[in-house]
């Protein structure tokens, strides 16, 4: 079998399901009871209107030609147009994707700095006050929705004590990280349950290996095997659970943005469905589900890359 | 008991002498969690039931003398909103629209999911493909955003929020239930009774499902928890229940406003919504326990 495994099949995979995620964007619009064309006019609907969004839609063609024609206005970077923002939407998305993108890799380094040391030592020491504590924390912060938890932060850190601007995103990227902070960490503590709990079980897995007892029998230091046996085969298990959950993410970023008024994809998603802006709905859902299919492919190529057994078992 | 590191080579070997023998938890104290879960669930529900006893009011009803009235205050044992709406009757009232999504929405897509599941792992071939990709597809989307998609077209209302969560919440059950029926399909028992000549269907619901079951029972649990969160995350991003009617989301959305002064509207919905979560979590866990003993 090649050195990567069943990678080549994971990435024809990965096509189709991209395939797909076309197929369902384009079909969203479908949904729309009745005509598409006074939905998106609303109150301002004319014959005259209705007809030219009919034909710029090609809503007058049948339904495979249409899709055709969206595939093909697609490769070319077309997402159509945003009648309440009067541009493309593409360029109303474009200038919302920088707070996203930077929430979404700050919760997940923070997300990483308090999951490690808490998974691991909660495995290693099970039953011990770390792992009862982040038990403790783990059932109360999955029933916590992520926009209450920011509100709360919200009311301690920025109403009275005041460390924390309440809303904004900053200038620069020490202004980004500051007005930043809150938002990344409640996404990141509902983030951290998921990391918490799996690597705490991949430890526990872990000690339980043959390879821990050979090297502790070879009499290898004690942290010596923690560290180079134990930890880095925990990790390992967990960077696919990280992929995995990064729609975790995505849908804390949305609830996020809308609590700490942040000019990204997530508030703009919400403010679209209300101006009844389909296309741009319709490009931010495609874009998302294209951008996990990346991450989770970026996902399985770190993976066998750092594990040449992953990808290899027979009907993986 | 907890792990302890050896602190001696040679006692590595002891410990993998040792590892046959593995301990539990006791029964008593597994039933506990089961037991606390269900109490804690069973409060809620009578709770929001016996609402019109408890607040005494409507949820609706303003008290123009009193708004934004911090808890504690006499008449209004949760304080008021910004209308001078009473906190405690509303979040009773709210909470019935969150429950009914809880029970709603993952009853509905815990059958329709096991279902799928079941026939794709019992047909196999082309059925099980098919059914398979369309379960990745909808995982491919991060779910909260396709609930919102699908939501923008229908248009926000609560039915909606329903439809949504039914066109998306069955694949998880669909996933599981089907890795768990590929694996009984080659168990003696299910061969036995396949020998004995009964029909695909008998086999699938009288053999197979109540063998497998506990696995999305477990799922649903878990899925509840998800449900409530949603529902109340819809409300606050304005997509789920309308104003004025009272939701845990919506009244959390609205307390957003008043937080520079009056830290109670925002905060004291959400605490219910974490006593209903952290109920179910806790059924979840017991059932677990108590279901399936030997895999914690």
């Amino acid at each position: 079998m090649s050195r990567f495994g069943t990678l080549p099949r994971r990435l024809g995979h990965l096509v189709l399901i991209a395939f797909g995620i076309t197929l369902v964007t384009f079909f969203l619009l479908r949904l729309i009871p009745g005509d598409p064309a006074l939905a998106i006019l609303g109150t301002s609907y004319t014959h005259q209107r209705a007809v030219a969004i009919d034909l710029a839609l090609g809503l007058n063609k049948p339904i495979w030609t249409q899709y055709v024609l969206f595939m093909g206005r697609l490769f070319r970077g077309d997402l159509g147009y945003s009648f309440f923002y009067s541009e493309p939407a593409t360029t109303v998305i474009g200038q919302h994707l920088a707070p996203t993108v930077f929430l979404v890799i700050y919760a997940a380094v923070l997300a990483a700095a308090i999951s490690l040391p808490l998974g691991f030592v909660s495995g290693l020491r099970r039953g011990g006050v770390v792992d009862q504590s982040a038990r403790v924390f783990f059932t109360v912060s999955f029933a916590m929705p992520a926009f209450w938890l920011g509100i709360i932060l919200l009311i301690v850190f920025s109403v009275h004590l005041q460390v924390f601007p309440i809303s904004g995103f900053g200038a620069g990227f020490a202004g980004h990280l500051y007005y930043l902070f809150l938002p990344a960490l409640t996404i990141a503590v509902g983030f951290s349950t998921v990391l918490i709990r799996s690597l705490r079980a991949a430890t526990i897995a872990t000690l339980q290996a043959e390879f821990v007892d050979t090297a502790r029998m070879k009499g290898i230091s004690r942290a010596k095997v923690l560290r180079r046996h134990v930890f880095r085969n925990a990790v390992l298990a967990v960077v696919a659970v990280f992929g995995v959950n990064l729609a975790y993410l995505i849908s804390g970023t949305v609830l996020v943005e809308n609590v700490f008024s942040l000019p990204g994809l997530g508030s703009l998603l919400v403010n679209s469905v209300s101006n009844r802006d389909y296309p741009v709905v319709q490009g931010v859902t495609l874009l998302f589900a294209l951008l996990i299919v990346a991450i989770n492919l970026l996902t399985d190529v770190t993976q066998s890359a750092l594990d040449p057994r992953v990808g290899q078992e027979i009907g993986e | 008991m907890s792990q302890t590191w050896t602190t001696h080579p040679s006692q590595a070997l002891l410990r993998v002498a040792e590892r046959g023998a593995k301990r539990s938890r006791s029964t008593g104290r597994r039933r506990l969690v089961l037991i606390s879960g269900l109490v804690m669930l069973g409060i809620a529900i009578a709770a929001i039931l016996a609402a019109p006893l408890l607040a005494g009011k409507s949820p609706t009803a303003l008290d123009v003398l009193h708004p934004l009235a911090p808890p504690l205050t006499p008449g209004h044992l949760l304080g008021t909103d910004q209308y001078g709406r009473d906190i405690l009757a509303r979040i009773l009232y709210g909470g019935r629209i969150d429950l009914a999504i809880a029970f709603g929405a993952t009853s509905v897509t815990l059958v329709s999911g096991t279902i799928v599941g079941l026939v794709a792992g019992y047909f196999g071939g082309w059925v099980d493909n098919l059914l398979m990709r369309i379960v990745d597809l909808f995982f491919a989307f991060p779910f909260l955003v396709l609930i919102i998609a699908i939501i923008a077209m229908l248009g926000p209302s609560i039915f909606n929020m329903f439809v949504a969560i039914w066109i998306t919440s069955w694949v998880s059950y669909a996933r599981i239930m089907r890795a768990q029926t590929v694996v009984a399909k080659k168990q003696q028992y299910v061969l036995a009774a396949r020998t004995l000549g009964y029909g695909r269907v008998r086999v699938m619901l009288r053999h197979i499902l109540p063998n497998t079951a506990s696995a999305v029972i477990i799922f649903s649990m878990v899925d509840a928890v998800g449900n409530i969160i949603l529902a109340a995350s819809l409300g606050f991003l304005g997509l789920g229940a309308q104003p004025p009617t009272p939701e845990w989301g919506t009244m959390i959305s609205d307390g957003q406003n008043y937080i520079l002064s009056s830290w109670w509207l925002a905060t004291l919905p959400g605490l219910a919504i974490v006593f209903v979560g952290v109920a179910f979590s806790l059924i979840g866990d017991g059932l677990a326990d108590v279901l399936r003993p030997g895999e914690r």
